[in-house]
């Protein structure tokens, strides 16, 4: 569609696993012609349709929405989870990012919380059980107030929602090295920590939300920063600040245990 | 087959509280003893489970993706409305309920839509409660917009992510509800098949996508909210693994599928460039909130579009509808998009395209004041297409991206099969033709919070609390036909003469039903449809190609299923597109228009809802009809002008 739509030819790296218990190893593949056009994940449904009319399995990663808004995709390309493009999903990067003649290394997010189930495909499972330890405001269906009975100054709605856009990709974690979820618990954290409706809760979340990381073997944070240079959704550290206070305030002066 | 509605008696404005109060209850001790299954975590299937959960019913939810946050309700960009009427401009429940059956072209039915506007508020109040940031004004207010189909600002909305921070907050109620033990997640399963004893919905059989174990789950009830079909046309803004397996399978088991042919297209989104393309990307109607839609004057116009004069351009739809100008409702939009390309003044490489523009209102509000509106919007349409929209005019383009018809569910949601409820998308209930921008979200939250929870104790209390035993005979049976079909599709595997990936067969069908199937039908079109679709199934089976075993994740088996399912159900499309021989919300019947080519219903012959019972792979299904009534408004034929 664009003016500068090209062809290219591309050298693929890519890492192929059967299962969680056998070795895996990297593969090499011709791209075939591929347009500057396509977006990477279009880039490898070429790929895999080859693959299968030879009789190949095809690469197995996950993807979704395609719109960069489920969080499903994402594998390390090049060494950078989702790809050199800043707040970009992989299936937002597109080809016309790669010179004719690139050899592109795709390989799984590695981290000890994300065990490998096939391909590209991680086990992310360990996120959800963190939203599940408090990522929330406990309110069941049907004791709601009147919405404009809770004022939010639009300074704070805009700062909650910057936090709220989180996908939870998990890109964070891969590309830390300790392997942490800082920025992913931060930034739940600091949605509702900054939200009057979160304030009952605070405690109780900033402390149970950091435990239960610990337990899931995520590492701690290191500020090396590279989860906000791989962040999608560019995610600020200033959540991780935040998680930090929220946690030493719940742990100093709250009975919450 | 008998259509019983189940409407409750009494004044449109009373129904819903009546009906509330006549259902049975179950005793807050005796829910514990029930189990239900969800199907789908989207915004229907988490609100649902969520809420169930919350009143002590047992709840074991599954989803095809690894997280139930995924759903594609994720991906809703615009709004969600409600009769707040916060911004004083004259609205009410009966103006919602009034604009979305107009904008339904008088086609769903009149209580439950009434009762969809009636929750609406409510909908907002859980939602911020639950700590959705939706947007505010300066004072601290809720913030609204206006959407199309609609001359009152009511949609509230969280930037181009609306559906994302509704989800999340359905989500975190869901997942608060995994940590009390009350929900069982089950993610990476897909439904293959409902289970069916002595006529009631018993259980589902589903596949494990990452071990293929095939496992059967009973339950007293059984809530699908597996979303829509649009992904029968190949290229849709649908999510890659959106289907309709689920339904599909239900329908097969005695489920009527109501009004399939009703199918929306959606009239901005990025113009299709490649044949490599497995999807469309949205872009939200709100945009043409500030951007002006126009094409050339003159046909086969190819100049850039700085170079074409104010003079030159035609802005069609604020001449032709002056008072809803551009924000005329979604078919409107799109069939007028869709003419003028037809006659030659379509824009772009491919001349399938109209210009988007915001340079006036850059020029009237200032670029930070757009930006901050739609930057996000901005954003994903410069990535994909290399074009910065504030600087050139964005091209859009119809694409299908709801569908109306599914399964067809009486004012409790429940389908023809006593214990099947079917919520959101994937029922037929609430749009009726068409459905307003800003709605499907308020559909999807109003079933799952606010309806199923008042009406599964209505079906649930009549029954006894019997043990279902999922490794019993029907069970049984019902898991060795799902694991027949897997192996046929395995052995199938590219054994026919002219071997083909799965991917190609669907682009076929999707492009045959685009082009018979669209925006604009007629009868020998959808003749020719019919008669091709079988030939299409007949050679998938034979030449599909179909890589793996079942015995573990396989991705191309996934899709090969879901394939084969379409290319069942899009008979039933056709079908169903074929007995109504009247121009209708969404789509043009050819035969039936005015004489200025406007769209023509037909209230004396098609004000029913078509409910199709299935009768066999080779044989067409059997229509049953039920007829739509309207008490409290006046079926007019619909003008945006």
């Amino acid at each position: 569609m664009s003016d500068t739509s090209k062809i290219i030819n591309l050298t693929l790296k890519i890492w192929r696993q059967e299962n969680g218990a056998s070795a895996g190893a990297f593969k090499n593949y011709p791209s075939g012609p591929i347009s500057t056009d396509m977006s990477f994940l279009e880039m490898l449904d070429v790929v895999n349709e080859a693959l299968t009319r030879q009789g190949e399995e095809p690469v197995a990663f996950d993807h979704d929405c395609r719109e960069g808004i489920c969080g499903a995709c994402g594998t390390v390309i090049n060494g950078q989870a989702h790809g050199h493009q800043q707040g970009t999903t992989l299936c937002q990067l597109h080809m016309r990012n790669f010179k004719d003649g690139d050899t592109i290394v795709i390989e799984p997010f590695r981290s000890r919380a994300f065990p490998l189930i096939k391909d590209l495909i991680v086990d992310r499972s360990a996120l959800d059980t963190l939203v599940a330890e408090g990522g929330y405001v406990s309110v069941n269906t049907g004791g709601a107030i009147e919405a404009n009975t809770i004022l939010v100054p639009q300074q704070t709605a805009d700062q909650a929602l910057d936090a709220s856009e989180c996908i939870g990709c998990g890109a964070c974690v891969a590309a830390c090295p300790n392997g942490s979820a800082m920025l992913f618990v931060s930034a739940k954290v600091s949605q509702l920590a900054l939200l009057p409706q979160g304030k009952p809760e605070r405690a109780k979340r900033a402390l149970a939300m950091v435990r239960k990381m610990d337990e899931l073997g995520f590492g701690n944070c290191g500020n090396e920063r590279e989860c906000e240079a791989a962040c999608p959704k560019q995610i600020s550290i200033t959540n991780i600040a935040r998680l930090n206070r929220e946690f030493f305030k719940a742990s100093l002066f709250s009975r919450e245990k | 087959m008998l259509l019983d509605a189940k409407i409750p008696t009494g004044p449109l404005v009373e129904k819903w509280d009546k009906h509330r109060f006549d259902l049975k209850l179950v005793n807050p001790a005796n829910k514990r003893k029930f189990d239900i299954i969800v199907v789908g975590s989207g915004l229907a299937g988490a609100s649902a489970s969520a809420s169930l959960a919350e009143m002590g019913y047992n709840v074991k939810t599954f989803c095809i993706q690894d997280s139930p946050r995924r759903a594609h309700s994720i991906a809703a960009q615009g709004g969600i409305n409600a009769a707040k009427n916060y911004q004083n401009d004259g609205d009410s429940i009966f103006r919602l309920f009034y604009d979305t059956i107009k904008g339904g072209d008088f086609r769903a039915r009149e209580a439950n839509v009434y009762r969809l506007a009636q929750v609406s508020n409510n909908i907002i109040d859980q939602c911020v409660a639950q700590g959705v940031p939706f947007a505010r004004e300066y004072g601290g207010g809720l913030a609204n917009r206006s959407f199309g189909g609609a001359q009152v600002s009511r949609t509230f909305y969280a930037r181009g992510q609306t559906g994302q921070q509704l989800l999340l907050g359905a989500y975190g109620a869901l997942m608060r509800q995994v940590k009390l033990g009350k929900v069982t997640m089950l993610p990476r399963q897909e439904m293959l098949d409902l289970v069916v004893e002595d006529g009631v919905a018993r259980g589902i059989v589903t596949r494990n996508l990452i071990t293929g174990a095939i496992e059967c789950h009973g339950a007293h009830a059984v809530v699908l909210a597996t979303g829509g079909y649009g992904n029968a046309y190949f290229l849709s803004t649908n999510a890659m693994a959106s289907n309709v397996t689920a339904a599909f399978r239900a329908y097969k088991r005695g489920a009527a599928m109501a009004n399939p042919c009703f199918v929306q297209i959606h009239p901005t989104c990025i113009p299709v460039h490649g044949d490599y393309q497995s999807k469309l990307t949205l872009m939200s109607e709100s945009l043409r909130n500030d951007g002006r839609v126009w094409v050339p004057i003159k046909p086969g116009d190819k100049r850039a579009p700085a170079d074409i004069p104010e003079a030159e351009r035609d802005y069609y739809l604020e001449k032709k509808y002056p008072s809803f100008g551009n924000l005329v409702p979604r078919d409107v939009a799109s069939r007028n998009a869709k003419e003028q390309c037809d006659a030659g003044k379509g824009v772009g490489e491919t001349g399938l395209a109209v210009y988007l523009d915001f340079a006036d209102a850059i020029k009237r509000d200032s670029l930070a004041t757009v930006q901050k509106k739609y930057g996000n919007l901005f954003h994903m349409y410069e990535k994909i297409t290399d074009q910065n929209p504030t600087e050139r005019p964005m091209m859009i383009y119809p694409a299908v991206h709801y569908t109306m018809g599914g399964l067809w569910v009486d004012y409790n949601l429940m389908s023809t099969i006593p214990g099947l409820f079917v919520l959101g998308e994937a029922n037929f209930s609430d749009h009726g033709a068409n459905r307003l921008g800003a709605s499907a979200l308020m559909q999807g939250l109003a079933d799952g919070y606010f309806v199923i929870p008042a009406t599964i104790g209505g079906y649930l209390a009549g029954m006894a609390n019997r043990n279902i035993d999922p490794k019993g005979q029907t069970f049984l049976a019902t898991r060795k036909e799902a694991e027949g079909r897997i192996s046929r599709l395995l052995a199938g595997s590219g054994k026919g003469a002219g071997k083909r990936t799965v991917d190609d067969f669907h682009r076929q069908l999707g492009l045959l039903l685009w082009e018979h199937c669209g925006m604009a039908r007629n009868e020998k079109g959808l003749q020719e449809a019919l008669k091709t679709i079988p030939a299409i199934r007949e050679e998938f089976w034979h030449s599909a190609i179909v890589p793996g075993t079942g015995e573990s994740l396989n991705q191309s088996l996934e899709r090969a299923g879901r394939v084969a399912d379409f290319l069942e159900f899009a008979q039933v499309m056709v079908v169903d597109a074929l007995q109504r021989k009247e121009s209708c919300g969404c789509h043009l019947r050819e035969e039936s228009q005015t004489p200025e080519n406007e769209a023509l219903r037909d209230d004396s012959n098609y004000s029913h809802v078509a409910a199709w019972e299935y009768t066999g792979t080779d044989t067409l299904p059997t229509l049953h009809k039920e007829p739509l009534s309207f008490e409290n408004v006046q079926p007019s034929q619909r003008s945006y002008k």
